[in-house]
């Protein structure tokens, strides 16, 4: 049998203006904000470590497509590679040596990516994985968090010492110190109270402006809230997500606060502080590796919520972003082949719709002016 | 009036006013008319002329074959001067047969049988007439409308449903009608009505005609039981389960038909042609055609003669200003791509569409990201990407599985899609290839009936045979037994 034939062309015959490249670089742009301020606050090393990771995820993107003997320019061009890299780049300290960023690219790209085929086809989020992946391998360098030198301050290293640090990387000194979050597992582990542990080390304004130490783009929530909205109003992500993430772990925190307030930070410190944000907008937002139906993204949220409290709470770790958007990840066709929408004309549990006869009088109602 | 919201849809460029304010003219005659003897859904009419024949405009040419099937008229008068296949307006660019008039100029009528007052008809006489004049669903669906206005006898009708919806872009013959002929529409349904036992009509407009509502209101207004409801402009507002859906709130339970629910739903266009079938006593022989796309210099809207061809209404409406991508009948959502222009207008054809490359926006299809836009858009809650991957392995029951039979093909998930999946076209190869596969099984089991049925016979006639033989030995040996003993 001819298929040309007895399958041609069908509708529609024209399409919407959205486009995958158009998407990617929607949320490009979305993500700028926030990055310019990052590397703003942490200088050159910064801005050397962003062109570094964003560049290795986009060589080994065009690596792994010559390999595959697919067409490298389209797919390329679609954004994807960039955006794996600048948000992998993004949630790296900011001022970490080279080799991590291009590690992390490859770990991205190559293992979180390609490997299960390309765009599209992967299961964990590739900027997640890799991030996971150096945390565990080099916890040194992964948490080595600068304290704020904005390019303007005297402090701040020229372009020559910059290099040498995105090179060399830097020993801890003077302008490092622990993350707020690090700090206050620390104290609170070393039988402090939670009010001694954050007199030195939280300030909520700051922490909502910034102007703190950690990761490359997560530390300024405004921003990162500015480019969240912004992906809202382009229907590029719908609020599920992000709502439900940001709920569930507040919610957690207001509520074991509390319980205990000299043991468990409140609600505020939670959202503001570490990844939280970065991942409900950007990360556990990410197409391919969430759930399509809206139900579904309520439970994503949800899990992912949960898991980043448990696991910054009760967890080896001062933060638990990345891990816990992973472990949802790894449910999402489970959420997926188990919450679909209800099809017309049938019941959810599939079976075929009746009506009773006072639904069917609806029927006569309809002509009432 | 309370409306209900369809789930998902989409709001594509109407492209509208290019036509929308273009008065309906007459297409002119051409000098040879193709009328194919199939315009609608079920059996191909059957030829009643010969060639050499004279015809009137209004005389059969061929007759309706079976329940669901419809006749064809000749749309102006002359001689048939051919019965042969001919491209019928559909993609595969197959043949079907076809009645070739050369038409005489005069356009002259044969008598009509007018009626001063259909409501003093019975249902039966009513549907009998709308039948005989070969009215479809206008709309695009072709369905013989006679069949729909017998519905009552099964299921008892509360609201006939006339669809002026009209969502698909580009077309406009339907605002057009309506804003001219409203008087003529409202008298249709009011014979319709009556042959339905029906208790209202509503004749649902899309929110973008403003127009077409004042004057359907102004027409509507003596009738208290015709009402004009305006619904939301979103595709697939036209569609029927979502009409039905937005007036109702209720869902046209699976596998069953509107008249489950008491609503039968007919076009504008259909009402207007039962209006001239009952009170002209004419036949359908012509119908509004939209004229349009980017590509065509003067997009009008015509009222063509059946069996023009396509490449004459693009003349009429001075060519293309620039070479067009893609001939369509109907719209761009879900209208027919067409073989070529050398195709005729029939009963079911609401535009000719010529569109540029930039507004088909053809795109290489790139790997699906799982955005789940698609979803989002489908308005029958199903999951078009699932169904596209698995029709796309050629796991087509994993594609029915996530809904592929209820799939209404409207394209609002290929339409949406960032990655220019062409999802319909997954689903038409997978429902295409379903009813192969059942045809062969059907085909298979009858094949398997009739060898066993042989066996059995076969297995029969040797047990006679064998009987017969048995018989005759005994009755040979009793014989010889007899000559012994005589």
């Amino acid at each position: 049998m001819n298929r040309q034939v007895s399958n041609p062309i069908s509708g529609p015959h024209t399409h919407s203006e959205q486009d995958t490249g158009k998407v990617m670089w929607t949320v490009l742009l979305a993500l700028l904000p926030a990055t310019a301020f990052g590397i703003y606050q942490f200088g050159w090393p910064a801005l050397f470590l962003w062109l570094i990771t964003t560049l290795a995820c986009v060589v080994f993107e065009a690596m792994s497509l010559w390999l595959a003997r697919k067409p490298i320019l389209p797919f390329i061009s679609d954004g994807s590679a960039i955006l794996t890299g600048w948000l992998l780049a993004m949630t790296l300290p900011p001022w970490a040596p080279w080799w991590i960023g291009v590690l992390g690219a490859a770990i991205a790209i190559i293992l979180g990516k390609q490997v299960f085929g390309g765009l599209g086809q992967n299961i964990f989020n590739p900027a997640m994985l890799a991030r996971v992946a150096l945390l565990i391998s080099f916890p040194v360098e992964m948490t080595l968090w600068v304290n704020p030198l904005p390019l303007i301050s005297s402090h701040a290293p020229g372009f020559i010492d910059s290099l040498l640090i995105t090179l060399h990387g830097f020993k801890i000194d003077v302008y490092s110190g622990a993350s707020v979050m690090g700090h206050v597992k620390t104290e609170l582990s070393n039988g402090k109270t939670l009010s001694d542990a954050l007199s030195q080390s939280y300030d909520a304004t700051a922490l909502a402006l910034g102007f703190v130490n950690g990761s490359l783009g997560e530390t300024s929530a405004v921003l990162i809230l500015l480019g969240g909205a912004y992906l809202i109003y382009k229907k590029i992500i719908s609020w599920h997500i992000p709502l439900s993430m940001i709920v569930t772990t507040a919610s957690l925190a207001i509520l074991m606060h509390g319980l205990h307030p000299e043991r468990y930070p409140g609600g505020l410190f939670h959202v503001l502080s570490g990844g939280l944000l970065l991942g409900a907008f950007f990360i556990a937002t990410d197409l391919v590796t969430s759930p399509n139906t809206r139900t579904g993204q309520l439970i994503f949220g949800a899990g992912c919520g949960l898991l980043v409290y448990a696991i910054r709470t009760w967890g080896g770790y001062p933060e638990g972003v990345a891990f816990a958007v992973m472990l949802m990840n790894a449910v999402t066709p489970l959420i997926d082949h188990y919450v679909r929408p209800r099809i017309y004309g049938h019941t959810a549990t599939g079976k075929t719709l009746s009506y009773s006869n006072k639904k069917l009088a609806r029927v006569k109602q309809a002509g009432e002016k | 009036m309370k409306l209900f919201r369809f789930r998902g849809g989409v709001h594509p460029e109407s492209h509208k006013q290019a036509t929308g304010s273009k008065a309906i003219e007459a297409m002119p005659l051409q000098k040879r008319l193709y009328v194919p003897l199939q315009q609608h859904i079920g059996a191909p009419a059957e030829p009643q002329v010969r060639i050499g024949d004279q015809v009137l405009k209004g005389q059969l040419l061929a007759n309706s074959q079976g329940a669901i099937s419809a006749p064809v008229h000749a749309p102006s008068s002359g001689t048939v001067i051919d019965i042969t296949e001919h491209t019928a307006p559909h993609p595969s660019g197959l043949g079907v047969r076809t009645v070739v008039i050369e038409t005489d100029g005069e356009d002259r009528w044969q008598d009509c049988q007018k009626t001063i007052n259909p409501f003093e008809l019975d249902a039966d006489e009513i549907s009998a007439r709308v039948g005989a004049a070969g009215i479809v669903g206008l709309g695009g669906a072709t369905f013989p409308s006679a069949v729909k206005l017998n519905l009552w006898k099964k299921h008892p009708i509360y609201t006939l449903v006339i669809n002026g919806g009209e969502c698909e872009p580009y077309l406009t013959c339907d605002d057009r009608l309506m804003q001219e002929r409203p008087d003529e529409i409202i008298d249709g349904i009011r014979i319709m009505l009556h042959a339905l036992h029906a208790k209202q009509a509503l004749i649902a407009i899309e929110d973008n005609k403003p127009d077409a509502i004042e004057r359907m209101k102004v027409a509507a207004h003596l009738f208290d039981n015709v009402t004009v409801v305006v619904v939301p402009s979103r595709y697939p507002m036209g569609s029927e389960k979502q009409m039905v859906q937005t007036l109702t709130g209720l869902e046209i339970p699976a596998g069953k038909l509107s008249a489950d629910l008491g609503v039968i739903v007919h076009n504008v266009g259909t009402a207007y042609a039962v209006h001239s079938a009952l009170r002209q006593g004419r036949p359908l022989v012509s119908r509004i055609v939209t004229v349009g796309g980017g590509a065509i210099n003067t997009p009008r809207n015509l009222e063509v003669p059946l069996g023009t061809l396509v490449s004459a209404v693009f003349d009429y409406c001075g060519g293309f200003g620039e070479s067009p991508a893609r001939l369509l009948m109907g719209g761009p959502m879900m209208g027919q791509l067409l073989p070529h222009a050398e195709v005729p207008i029939v009963k079911g054809s609401s535009g000719v569409i010529a569109l540029t490359e930039a507004e088909v926006a053809i795109n290489r299809p790139r790997p699906c990201i799982r955005c789940g836009s698609c979803i989002n858009a489908c308005p029958c809650g199903l999951l078009p990407l699932e169904m596209a991957a698995r029709s796309r392995k050629g796991d087509l029951q994993g594609a029915v599985d996530y809904g592929l039979m209820d799939c209404i093909a409207c394209g609002s998930c290929s339409y949406v899609c960032p990655s220019h999946i062409p999802l319909v076209q997954y689903f038409s190869y997978a429902k295409g290839e379903l009813a192969a596969r059942r045809r062969h099984k059907q085909k298979a089991d009858e094949t398997r009936k009739l060898a066993e049925v042989r066996m059995q016979r076969m297995e029969q006639e040797e047990r006679a045979k064998a009987e017969a033989a048995a018989r005759r030995k005994a009755e040979r040996e009793a014989k010889s037994k007899q000559e012994a003993v005589v």
